[in-house]
This record gives structure tokens, sequence and C-alpha cells, in this order.
């Protein structure tokens, strides 16, 4: 049954949300620099490469542990910029807001988002306020764009991972997405887990100082790690074995994954990186990215084969293999 | 709470004692059947299949509520969705299976009130903040879910609330392993669902087990419990000593739950149930009691099944009765996925075609 109408399926970052890029928006815009579909553009502007990237923020609640939605769209696209391997500067901000939205809601978003630019080391530079009837938008929407520069010897995308390289995951999985699902109404779980929302363009500086051939650098967002992975992998046209028994995840996140029945590899994160670098190099940029406050629980969880490209697979606890697929359709209502 | 689960059951080591255990001692070809959806996921997601020898090859039961549930019932709940003053409270799985023109997504697309609730009490208090709406919950599942949901019934009924309903769509899991070894495929052994196991106890099986006389083994999920009562199953099939045995008996006693059987009991009485690809099974749903009429969706929207065929090609009622596995069925992956699926077991997280399309690949 092909759907006549947007679903929630379409926004989860899955096989869903990818068709739809695929099939109506690649072509309505059809150029290069999209076609690589990298967290963002990459492009040369007055002799300089740089980095271009936009997301929306639409989550619910719009205060949870760990975040808000204010922090989460500076830093989103902080990473989304970074994630090209280059440093963000600028930012825009656009809000939409629902009539009758809590001033003092909308000043503490305002705040934490000054903060959050201010401890990324962005500035935001223009930026547009929107307001909606009310229940035509849910409390506040927030979209917001980046713009950094990428080094000249700096050359990192979704298509360059090669077979041997190491796959390096810079923290635990699903922090983001199991809190969020924790603060809906109805449940009510007593628990210390909070969203990793965090700038990782500090951490990329680092990285890419080292001076190691980096090939990949990705933020597992919606869809998870799980999702990435196929990304990367299809993108490259290359297979990854990942490891079960080296995936972090914090226990309280994992029971709760367990007890609802979601898998953590396909759940949200936004303060979390995976790079794929040479072997060789792979413990040097694991000691780097550890020392990063965000990134002390770092591991190698795997690695890039040249069997089953395109395709990610699990060497399981019990040294059992299968498949990692992509997450095809909503696991959670909006986490990001 | 520790919600940490004992690594044991996870430790590559006993596993890897136990498939060598079970590659040892396995020579017939045997056909056993997991009958419960979590216990396939599981399976599939541990990569039990890769570690096991040819000789052992496994088939996904009908034990995945959402997939047994008959094109009919599904018309029906998306009809209910399209009443006015109405909120279709239902757990997540059931919104993306297709009915014979709609999905309940679809209609949520379209402006329908469709909630998800992660328990059925979260639709008695859907009930109780909009007095001015109905809400009916769509009551699906085994004996696993009939007893927290006769539950949310007494609860309604003790809050007098007077917009609270269920479509019972419930089945029990005992006279389906009578229709299954009745029927026209041979299997050597049962994988028996831990978690109905848990309500309704080791004994529940025993009339079962005693008529058909095969093996069967009450399954916990983790990989070594499921390996385990992988080896229990050959073990019985090459001794040619059929038994009955519970490999999850920190978890299932011989009676079972009676508290739970009892609330299930009080609300509850037995009916004949329609499944999807296997037709009517005598005394396996589960009806509303005359009692609790009030409750019964059923009768306060007056539904009447309408005859719907299952959607053509599709192979879901061979699938679930483990006559074919999913790529033997001509939509697989061709017209049917998890974006497009045609049937219920490509939808459902438990569903055996969704499991062998994410954790299976093209083999």
């Amino acid at each position: 049954m092909k759907p006549d109408k947007i679903l929630l399926d379409h926004g989860s970052g899955g096989k869903m949300s990818h068709r739809l890029t695929a099939n109506l928006l690649l072509p309505a815009f059809d150029n290069p620099a999209l076609a690589v579909l990298d967290d963002g553009a990459t492009l040369r502007l007055a002799g300089s490469r740089i980095a271009f990237s936009t997301d929306s923020y639409v989550v619910d609640p719009i205060f949870f542990p760990g975040g808000s939605i204010g922090d989460l769209a500076v830093n989103g696209t902080v990473n989304d910029v970074a994630m090209c391997g280059a440093a963000p500067l600028y930012l825009s901000v656009g809000m939409i807001i629902e009539e009758g939205f809590p001033m003092a809601d909308l000043e503490r978003v305002v705040a934490q988002m000054g903060r959050a630019a201010r401890l990324a080391g962005v500035t935001v530079v223009t930026g547009d306020t929107k307001v909606v009837p009310k229940g035509a938008a849910d409390k506040i929407f927030i979209n917001t764009s980046g713009l950094g520069v990428i080094d000249e010897n700096v050359n990192v995308s979704g298509a360059n991972a090669r077979p041997g390289d190491a796959v390096i995951l810079s923290g635990t999985m699903a922090d983001h997405g199991m809190t969020i699902l924790t603060q809906r109404q109805g449940l009510t779980f007593e628990s210390d887990v909070k969203s990793d929302s965090a700038p990782l363009n500090h951490m990329v500086a680092d990285i890419l100082r080292t001076g190691c051939d980096i090939h990949v650098l990705r933020d597992p967002t919606r869809g998870g790690v799980g999702t990435t992975l196929n990304e990367i992998a299809d993108q490259s046209k290359a297979g990854i074995r990942i490891y079960e028994n080296r995936l972090p995840v914090k226990p309280a996140v994992s029971g709760i994954c367990e007890l609802l029945g979601f898998d953590p590899l396909y759940v949200a994160n936004e303060g979390k990186l995976l790079a794929v670098v040479p072997e060789n190099q792979a413990e040097q940029v694991l000691a780097v990215i550890q020392q990063s406050p965000y990134g002390k629980d770092a591991c190698i969880i795997g690695e890039v084969t040249d069997d089953h490209p395109g395709r990610v697979f699990m060497r399981t606890r019990i040294g059992g293999e299968r498949i990692v697929d992509m997450l095809t359709g909503e696991q959670l209502p909006r986490i990001c | 709470m520790t919600l940490k689960h004992s690594d044991a059951f996870h430790d590559p080591q006993i596993a890897r004692h136990l498939a060598e255990r079970i590659t040892r001692t396995s020579r017939r070809p045997v056909r056993f059947m997991e009958v419960c959806g979590t216990h396939t996921v599981s399976i599939f997601r541990s990569g039990i299949r890769s570690l096991l020898p040819e000789t052992i090859a496994l088939l996904s039961g009908p034990g995945c509520p959402v997939c047994v549930t008959a094109q009919k019932e599904i018309d029906a709940f998306i009809a209910l969705a399209r009443q006015p003053e109405t909120i279709v409270a239902t757990f997540g799985d059931l919104i993306r299976v297709p009915g014979s023109g709609s999905s309940l997504q679809r209609e949520k697309a379209g402006g329908a009130d469709v909630r998800i609730v992660y328990s059925t009490f979260d639709a008695v208090n859907l009930a109780r903040e909009n007095p001015d709406k109905r809400v009916v919950f769509l009551g699906v599942g085994f004996e696993t879910t009939a007893p927290t949901v006769a539950a949310a019934i007494l609860a309604a009924h003790q809050q007098k609330l007077d917009n609270f309903s269920v479509v019972s769509a419930h089945k029990t899991v005992p006279p389906a392993l009578e229709a299954l070894a009745g029927g026209e495929i041979n299997i050597d052994g049962f994988l028996l669902p831990g978690h109905v196991s848990v309500i309704i106890g080791l004994d529940a099986y025993r009339p079962f087990f005693e008529t058909h006389r095969v093996p069967c083994v009450v399954a916990g999920f983790e990989p070594a419990d499921l390996l385990q009562s992988i080896a229990m199953l050959v073990d019985q099939v090459e001794s040619g000593q059929p038994v009955l045995e519970n490999a999850y008996p920190r978890a299932v006693s011989p009676t079972g739950n009676p508290k739970a059987m009892g609330v299930m009991n009080e609300v509850f009485e037995t009916a004949d149930a329609d499944w999807r690809g296997i037709g009517t099974i005598p005394d396996s749903g589960l009806a509303i009691r005359e009692t609790y009429a009030a409750f019964d969706a059923v009768k306060v929207f007056d539904i009447r099944l309408k005859p719907a065929p299952e959607p053509k090609g599709c192979a879901c009622g061979e699938v679930l009765t483990g006559l074919k596995i999913p790529p033997q069925c001509p939509l697989y992956k061709t017209v049917c996925s998890p974006m497009a699926p045609v049937g219920p077991c490509m939808v459902s997280s438990e569903g055996t075609c969704a499991a062998y399309y994410r954790y299976h690949g093209d083999g």
C-alpha cells in the first residue's frame, strides 16, 4: 500500500525518509552538492571550502533532562557542519511559535540557545520569528542553518570508508532518544537517564589536528547508529562489521530499551559521532576522542570490510552473525 | 531498580557449549517451531540460526498477535477510527497493518484520533481525561496481555467510566497448538512461548501434549535460554521420548499465575476466534462477558465484521503456520517490505517476515 499522505514514518530518519529524499527532493533540486547526501553540503566559495547545513527541531517535550529544544537546535546544526570536517562559525535561527506560548518558556529557550552557541564558539548572525495561530504549530519549532570552513587538507565524507578501516563510536548509544521517550506523557520512569545533547565541533577539531587520515565523520542522530552505519556502507559501497559486545550503552538506557522493546542501535543520539579511520591510526584517534568531555566512553565498535558491500553485519555476543538493517519507520515520536 | 539482567544468558562460552552439544547430538533432520514472535526476533537478533547445524530447521509459528488478527478485525478497527468523537487507543504495532483499503496510520494522517499507548491503563486514563469522547482500546494479544486488559476493564468499571470500551480480539495459545498439530505440516518439536506460560503455567499444555506426544519445551528469551531449549528438544527427538519440559523455570511454574488468570476469567469467556492463515479455531478467543457488556466495543459500537479476503498473493497465512518461510512468498521484498507492507507479518516488530527482512538479508 503506497502512502498518499505524509506519515510520521517519513520523518523517522530511516528508509521512509530516505525514499522521500531520493524520490522527491533530489530530482527537484538536482545538483551535485546535494546528491552527496552528507550531513551538510560542501561548497567552494570565493576560494574557500565551506560547509553549509540546516536542520529543524520539533522535539516534544521542549525541556528535558540534559537539554532543551534550544541547545539541541544549536548543537544539532553545529554538529552537522562539524561532520563535514568543518569548523562551524555562523548560525541562523528561525522560530515558528504558537500563539499563547509562555513568554517565560521562550526566554528560557533563547537563553539556552545563547549559552549553547557560546559553548560551541559559534555566532548567531541572522534570524526570523513567526507566530502562528494556536493549534497551527505545537508550542515552538526552530530551524537553524550553519556555516563553517573546511581546511584544504581535510577530505571527510560518508563515501570515504575503505576496507580495513576501523569504526569508532564516541560514547554510549540511545541516551537522547530514551530520555525523550521517558519524558513523554504516560511513561513515568524513575531513572537518571539524560540527553547527550552536546557540541562536537571541538572534538572534531582535535581529531583533525592529529593529521590522521580521517575518512568519515557522522553524528548518528535520528535513526541511530544502525541507520548511520547503513548510510556509510551504502555511500562507500563497502561492508561494515560491528561487534555486539563492544557497543556502549548505559545500563539504565539498556534496561528501558529492553522493557519497551526498542533497539538502542536505532535510537537517536545528539552528542555522539562515528569516525571511520585507517586501522593503524585508530588508537591515536580514539585516544584524542576519549580526552574530550563528551568522548570518555568512546571505543572501536567494528571495521569496514570488503565483503557484503553496502551492508552492515553484527557479530553477536554469543558468536552468531546477523544483518543490521536500516531503520524502516518511526520507532519513537518526535525526538529531535 | 536494577534492570540489568544476568550476563550469563549472553555468555559466549555457554552459548558455544550449547551449540556444540546440539551439533554433536542432532542426527535426524528436524523441524522445530518457535510459537512465539518474541522468540523469533530473539533468535534472529542473537544470530542463533548461524550457530545451528543443518539438521535443524526453525519455523516461526502463529505467535505474533498482530499477525494472526483476521483481516476483518483489522477492517473493524479502521472503521472505529472513523467514528466521530472517538479516540482509538492501541499498541504501536497495529497502526501500520494494512486493512482492506486503509490502515490506522493512514486514518491518523487523515485526521482520525489514533493514540499509541504502552499500557491499557493509559487508555483508561485517556477516557477519564476526555469525558466528551469515546475511548476504545484495541485488545490484541494472547494470555500475556489479556489479564492486563481485563484489569483495565475492572478499573473502568470501578471508576464508573461510561466512555471506555475494548474490542477483544484476544486469542489463546493452546487451541492454536491443537490446530497446528492437526494440520498439514509435520512439526518435530515445539518451543513453547515463555511469556504466555508465565500466566497459564506448564500444566496448561498437558492435554495437548498427552494427545499428540510431540516434544515440547517452554523456552525463555535470552540466547542461552533458547539454545538450551533447542538442545532439550534435540535430546527428546534423538531419544525418541517426547516430554513436556520447562526450560524457563525461573519465570514459569506448573500452575502459572492464578491471580492473572482469575482477573482474565472474571472479565472474559472463551469464544471461537478467527486466525489469519488458520481460520476459525474453536474456543481460541476471549470475548467480554455479559456482566461487562458496557465495556464491550463490539456492543457499544454495534460492530459487525464483514468478510474480508486476505491480500492477494500474501503468504502470511502459510508463514504463520510454518508452511512457508518468507523468501518463498512471491511478494517478499518485491512489493512487500516494511515501508510498504502487504501483510501483517511484515509490519509487526514480532512478525516473521519483518524479522527475515531485518536480520536475515538475502539468504
